[in-house]
């Protein structure tokens, strides 16, 4: 196991906190994203538990694509991953955002 | 006069049945007496096919040629579109066989890659499946060939049955040039419920004492369908299918076109797209095409080869499949791919390897497994006139503004992960195939479909149009801009990539209005098997591989 830990810049504006959302199950080549409101001083929080280690690099680009696509502000997003690929964990990801602002970018 | 000799090769012919002549008085041939015959026919060096299709192989000869004497036998010359059995290789290795001329080696690819490294395989070359059938009417002409059929009767005609394959290519070849045609069937009947093959082609005919293996190769379970392959169809249907309108085509075996398939009766009807895309079609029989054609998505396919399971379904869409006067399907593996070369507007398959040309290989360092079908589906057709209008605006954006003769070519789509399994990326700098060159000693790298014939690049990122690119650079930004975070996809330079994007040359799922919380297995029109059994109305019958009842 591994644990990551990154932080980003929220785009301004706080964010009204609505009901968490939970995507995605843990299991082989797949991962689970919680989305939660947090006070967070208006940044985001990604919180990494993988099986897999060494690929923070990867990690790092992917949340921070993922990051320039929604605005994170006082969110607390927790990962639990399986060895998904960077395209399921970009699809789970903005799966979960869209949900959690039901197609309010 | 004649100056010279005109008629050696039937002379020859007529020694060797001659030779035949002291094991049997007639055509039909006892199993027991198969190694003995072809020790009595073939001569040292011949030129042989061992009929190998991708699905149904002549096992039983194979079997049998690899038993024979290598001090009587040897030399051959085997020219055969497939080597998919162990047999094929052991015909190598006992000194039977020496020279190889083919198209396709999947399951054998790592033995075949050690034996040419040794010297003991020589291979002439890997050939596209229609350049190797041509080859057998100029150059490489059969002396004998070991054929397999469904049935024969006492006469040696024979019933091919759905999996017609390469038979009647080879057969012809053959036969036309004072060849033997040996042929192995599951059964002798006192009538065949058609004639593929005509006696007159055929010199001997053995009742084989197992069926001859057929490969189901063009099963994909649903059940195995990701999301990511969910979103990438999406991406293709509504940023290529749809924009293009795109009506007659050709997919590639495996899960991502498979999903495609699946999403016709529903995300593509959703768009009103039905009627509008894939009516005509060169496949294999796809059982993940029953939702399509059951919902009227399909006006016709022709085949390759059939499909394990498929026959009583296709028996019953005749309107669908082409079928002969007994009702079942005759495939043929030359006209299908000659009919989505030339006939067919748009390409679509997976792939191991791309480069930032575009070019594609699936051949890695220890796997020479050479092409099937996508690389005559996947070239522009260069000997192409008539004009359709998904043709014709392929051509346009490839040529631009700058040119004065009208010419339409044809879309070649590669659509990969941006990571295969165990995190090797799809997207490389180099491809395997020149060092596979290096070391097996191949005068060119064995590249399936050649860069400057790729249209697009489909990934989860998005899709890349290399025909609107204008230059090498260009290409390679948008190739660099759908890999992901592969490395070569991270070295991409950004504002190139933004530049791409903002011309339209590359498109994200959100540059085409696709949500990606639609992007669920939810949406596929099957997710198993057995949901498509049941879209079939029970005629579908899976191999018992794929149940799990």
């Amino acid at each position: 196991m591994e644990q990551l830990e990154y932080e980003f810049d929220g785009a301004g504006s706080l964010r009204q906190s609505g009901p968490a959302v939970l995507v995605g199950v843990v299991s082989s080549g797949n991962l689970e994203v919680l989305v939660e409101s947090a006070e967070l001083g208006g940044r985001g929080r990604i919180v990494v538990n993988t099986s897999v280690r060494g690929f923070g690099e990867i990690w790092q680009a992917v949340l921070t694509d993922f990051a320039g696509r929604h605005n994170l502000a006082n969110l607390l997003i927790s990962i639990n991953d399986a060895g998904a690929t960077p395209a399921v964990v970009s699809l789970r990801l903005d799966q979960a955002a869209e949900e959690f602002y039901r197609g309010e970018p | 006069m004649a100056l010279h000799s005109c008629d050696t090769l039937a002379q020859n012919r007529q020694a060797r049945l001659g030779r035949a002549r002291t094991i049997t008085g007639g055509k039909l041939l006892r199993p027991e007496q198969v190694t003995e015959l072809l020790e009595a026919i073939i001569e040292p060096g011949d030129r042989v096919c061992l009929e190998g299709n991708n699905q149904k192989q002549a096992d039983f000869l194979a079997r049998c040629l690899s038993r024979v004497n290598p001090e009587n036998v040897h030399d051959l010359h085997l020219v055969q579109s497939v080597v998919a059995l162990s047999e094929h290789i052991e015909l190598f290795e006992r000194g039977i066989a020496r020279r190889l001329d083919f198209s396709f080696s999947g399951p054998q690819g790592g033995r075949m890659a050690k034996l040419v490294g040794s010297g003991t395989i020589q291979i002439g070359a890997i050939h596209t499946y229609l350049e190797l059938f041509s080859r057998y009417f100029i150059d490489l002409t059969p002396r004998v060939s070991l054929i397999a059929a469904q049935a024969a009767d006492a006469a040696g005609n024979l019933y091919t049955g759905p999996n017609t394959e390469d038979t009647p290519v080879i057969a012809e070849a053959t036969a036309f040039k004072n060849g033997i045609v040996i042929a192995q069937v599951n059964k002798i009947m006192d009538e065949v419920p058609r004639v593929d093959i005509p006696a007159d082609w055929v010199d001997f005919v053995v009742e084989s004492p197992k069926p001859h293996y057929i490969e189901p190769l063009f099963t994909r379970d649903p059940a195995q369908i990701s999301e990511i392959q969910v979103l990438m169809a999406m991406m293709v249907i509504k940023g290529i299918y749809a924009e293009y309108g795109v009506q007659r085509l050709n997919h590639g075996i495996g899960f991502d076109s498979a999903a495609i398939e699946l999403l016709l009766p529903t995300y593509a009807e959703s768009l009103g797209l039905k009627g509008k895309i894939c009516s005509y079609w060169a496949l294999n029989p796809h059982p993940t095409m029953i939702p399509a054609i059951e919902s009227g998505f399909v006006k016709s396919i022709h085949s390759f080869g059939s499909e394990l399971g498929m026959e009583a379904y296709i028996a019953r869409r005749p309107d669908i499949f082409f079928t002969g006067a007994d009702g079942s399907m005759r495939s043929n593996r030359a006209l299908c791919q000659a009919a989505g070369h030339y006939a067919c507007d748009l390409f679509i398959g997976s792939t191991l390897q791309i480069d930032l040309a575009g070019n594609s290989s699936t051949a890695t360092i220890d796997r020479i497994t050479g092409f099937g079908g996508a690389a005559n589906m996947g070239a522009d057709a260069r000997g192409r006139r008539h004009v359709s209008p998904t043709w014709l605006k392929a051509g346009q954006e490839a040529q631009g503004r700058n040119s004065s003769m009208p010419r339409g070519r044809k879309l070649v789509v590669q659509l990969v992960e941006t990571f295969r399994e165990h995190m090797q990326p799809a997207f490389v700098e180099e491809l395997d195939a020149w060092q596979l060159m290096e070391k097996t000693g191949m005068d060119i790298p064995p590249v399936m479909i050649y860069g400057d014939d790729v249209s697009h690049i489909v990934t989860e990122e998005g899709i890349a149009n290399l025909l609107l690119c204008r230059n090498e650079e260009e290409r390679e930004q948008a190739i660099r801009g759908v890999a992901g975070y592969t490395p070569v996809g991270i070295a991409r330079s950004r504002s190139a990539v933004e530049n791409l994007r903002d011309r339209g040359i590359i498109k994200r799922p959100e540059d085409l209005g696709i949500d990606k919380r639609l992007a669920t297995r939810d949406l596929l029109a099957a997710r198993s098997i057995k949901e498509l059994v049941r879209w079939s109305g029970g005629m579908y019958d899976p191999p018992r591989r794929f149940r799990n009842w």
